[in-house]
């Protein structure tokens, strides 16, 4: 599974962002417009569609787009 | 455990105080806008009890409504149940005061604490009773004035709550009777009851000067943690009465969420997949009200006649503790 190609996808129908503005360094808040519920929906969605339990705590440290890649791909190798 | 009788839902009604406070108003009170308490919440405007108003005030006036609407006469009501966590005093209970102003005694008053889930707790244990033959008017109410106990220099929270009171009477159905409580399920997760949890006033932290000036007497709130929870505990409450009824979401009709948020309830419709038409919302009128939000959102509902008789509706809540649950009806 291309991981970085679902989660990019993910956040570009759960943010409502253009393709070209999902790029590693962009932080969900900062660069990409999210508040602090869409966050909690965006890392929803990593659950639901990975199938994994990310904790509050780990939640709370995937600000950036670069993050949530690498926390993702090192949960499900 | 074998039922003797159904219980049923026979009467609703709701009160809330003339006193409207708008997102505009809480600019000038809050560092916050309309735009941003309209896209985090849903909310518009919330009422607000006068300074002489207590819990079993707004009680009082939303069970008459409820009591006419079952078409009983209060002596008929045979034990009243009031779901709140913002009571007229620690004690004795709201529903012994109500109980009082009702011009009744002698049967069983007691107040349930669950937070927002109050309501379908206090719904549920009225069931019971009702089904093993013990009561046959219960009187089920869910009220909180949570603005008497909100930090108003807290942006995040103060902006959430309103007040309000929503009354029903739950009853022995006739026989015949299509009206009937279907099933229910409760929960609860006691290893989160610091998420939301006001602080002081209890046996943990008892009231001194200290605890007044650090605000903690009012509600303490970690909103995004709630988030979650709050949608899946909806949704295994909702899943698992679905389930063992062998209905899918397509045999419900209507789908009453409690209104914390306007974004908790679309998160849980979209994963209930339920049709958007069926979900009742009125959080943009009333705010957060807690345990009062379901009752008045069911009245509100069938008074519009929205909601009809022989409708299956879905209830679903969740609340400090944490707690959930689920209640499914047939009206």
């Amino acid at each position: 599974m291309d991981i970085k190609a679902k989660v990019t996808e993910i956040i570009i129908e759960e943010l409502g962002v253009e393709a070209g503005e999902v790029t590693i360094e962009a932080s969900f808040i900062e660069d990409l417009g999210a508040d602090s519920l869409d966050t909690v929906e965006l890392i929803m969605k990593f659950e639901e569609e990975f199938d994994i339990d990310i904790a509050d705590e780990e939640a709370e440290k995937l600000t950036t787009v670069g993050k949530a890649i690498e926390y993702l791909e090192k949960q499900l190798s | 455990m074998s039922i003797k009788y159904y219980a049923k839902i026979s009467g609703t009604g709701m009160y809330v105080p003339d006193k409207v406070l708008t997102n505009f108003d809480l600019e000038k009170i809050v560092d916050t806008t309309d735009e941003w308490i309209k896209t985090r919440t849903g909310m518009s405007e919330r009422h607000l009890a006068s300074e002489d108003q207590a819990a079993s005030d707004l009680a009082y006036e939303a069970s008459l409504k409820a009591i006419e609407s079952a078409r009983i006469r209060a002596k008929d009501i045979d034990m009243i149940i009031v779901a709140t966590i913002s009571g007229d005093y620690a004690f004795p209970s709201t529903a012994c005061i109500l109980q009082q102003k009702l011009g009744l005694k002698g049967f069983p008053a007691f107040d349930v604490s669950a937070g927002c889930t109050g309501w379908v707790y206090a719904a549920n244990i009225a069931k019971q009773f009702i089904e093993n033959g013990i009561a046959k008017h219960i009187l089920v109410i869910g009220v909180e004035i949570l603005t008497k106990i909100t930090n108003w220099k807290d942006r995040g929270t103060c902006v959430l709550f309103g007040d309000g009171a929503g009354a029903t009477v739950i009853s022995r159905a006739k026989e015949r009777d299509i009206s009937r409580f279907i099933d229910s399920e409760l929960a609860a997760d006691g290893t989160q009851h610091e998420l939301l949890i006001q602080k002081a006033g209890g046996s943990r932290l008892p009231a001194t000067k200290e605890t007044v000036k650090e605000n903690l007497h009012t509600v303490y709130m970690e909103g995004n943690k709630i988030f979650k929870n709050a949608v899946r505990s909806m949704y295994n409450a909702c899943e698992i009465v679905l389930k063992r009824n062998q209905l899918d979401v397509h045999s419900i009709d209507w789908l009453i969420t409690h209104q914390a948020n306007l974004r908790i309830i679309q998160a849980l419709g979209k994963k209930l997949k339920i049709n958007e038409n069926k979900v009742i919302i009125n959080i943009e009128k009333y705010a957060n009200t807690s345990s009062a939000t379901i009752p008045m959102a069911l009245d509100e509902a069938i008074r519009s006649k929205k909601i009809r008789h022989g409708d299956i509706v879905l209830l679903a809540s969740f609340g400090a503790g944490l707690t959930s649950g689920s209640l499914l009806i047939r009206i």
